[in-house]
């Protein structure tokens, strides 16, 4: 690893800070409900560690204690998760540089908070594979390792609410959102999916809400720009 | 282990149905030029899902929204908004919040 790669790696690993703060105790929460659906610390690992979605997981934790089907479990997964494909696609114009045999490893760590903090930072400056590493490997581990604890150690886990970990990831989208908002029109976008983000969250069942709001305003995006 | 026999498959199709999104776009458009209506299209993503999380992150509390004052997320996000606007520094902007909500969920 060259000195540049050992920079740039250290960068994504500090850029995961807030990401962490939010991962740990969503992570312990994850974990103690799976706990409670029956799951073992090492399966809820496996699936952290295989799923690595933590909107997802929560369904498909309190799916499984209502005792759906694997088949329903995995269909509503499949959903929630569609959103995914946006960031990915938001993401490639920025892969293009990286070796491309990296690109199968590298986006298996999209979320929502680490597509969130890289799309800021690669529009910043060219980033290469040892960021993004740095970066999402920090916060793929820092969620394992939570919810295993969580599963394993539910009942001795302090309040972490008290310490401001619950603002950790909204703090995070508000700093990134007002780095986005560079004029007019993208302050309107942002009121606009913000609006309606809430809108579907309440006339639809089933974490479509981001999605719906980000294609429309993005759609919306095109027409202002021509 | 109880009940949850073959829990592995179950592991597998979450896992991929959850991969197949992430990877397939970045497979294949970072092979190939965008079309100039898609990047626009994608210019307006990350402010258009940055918005959409998090209004309900600090909105929508016990599957409720609670827009009021008696809502400490909002609140402190009204305060931070300020200065994350003019900081532009993330980590700076989630500590601050941070100590915000601490000070008003012990002594508001």
């Amino acid at each position: 690893m060259t000195a540049c790669e050992k920079k740039e790696l250290l960068f994504g690993i500090k850029r995961a800070f807030p990401i962490v703060m939010g991962y740990v105790p969503v992570g312990f929460a994850l974990g103690v409900l799976a706990a409670d659906a029956g799951l073992t610390p090492f399966q809820t690992g496996m699936m952290s560690l295989m799923v690595y979605a933590g909107s997802a997981q929560f369904i498909a934790v309190s799916m499984l204690a209502a005792g759906a089907s694997y088949l329903a479990i995995i269909a509503t997964t499949f959903l929630v998760n569609l959103r995914h494909l946006l960031f990915s696609a938001s993401l490639s114009p920025y892969f293009k540089d990286l070796d491309h045999r990296l690109i199968p490893l590298i986006s298996f760590y999209i979320t929502d908070e680490s597509f969130a903090v890289s799309i800021t930072d690669v529009k910043e400056k060219v980033r290469g594979y040892a960021y993004f590493l740095g970066l999402y490997v920090t916060s793929y581990l820092s969620w394992v390792l939570s919810t295993v604890l969580g599963a394993a150690f539910g009942s001795l886990i302090p309040d972490t609410r008290a310490l401001g970990f619950d603002f950790a990831l909204p703090g995070m989208f508000l700093a990134l959102l007002c780095m986005q908002i560079k004029d007019g029109k993208k302050a309107f976008a942002a009121l606009m999916a913000g609006g309606l983000s809430l809108f579907f969250l309440w006339v639809l069942p089933g974490n479509w809400n981001v999605i719906l709001a980000s294609v429309i305003t993005a759609a919306m995006g095109v027409l202002l720009e021509r | 282990m109880n009940g949850h026999k073959n829990l592995l498959l179950l592991l597998l199709g979450m896992a991929l149905v959850t991969y197949l999104p992430r990877l397939m776009p970045a497979m294949i458009l970072s092979r190939r030029n965008i079309p100039e209506v898609l990047v626009k299209f994608l210019e307006y993503v990350p402010v258009s899902v940055l918005s959409a999380l998090l209004l309900p992150s600090i909105l929508v509390v016990e599957g409720k929204i609670n827009f009021s004052l008696s809502n400490p997320l909002l609140v402190t996000s009204l305060l931070t908004f300020p200065l994350a606007y003019r900081m532009k520094n993330m980590f700076l902007t989630v500590i601050a919040g941070m100590v915000i909500i601490v000070v008003l969920n012990r002594f508001v």
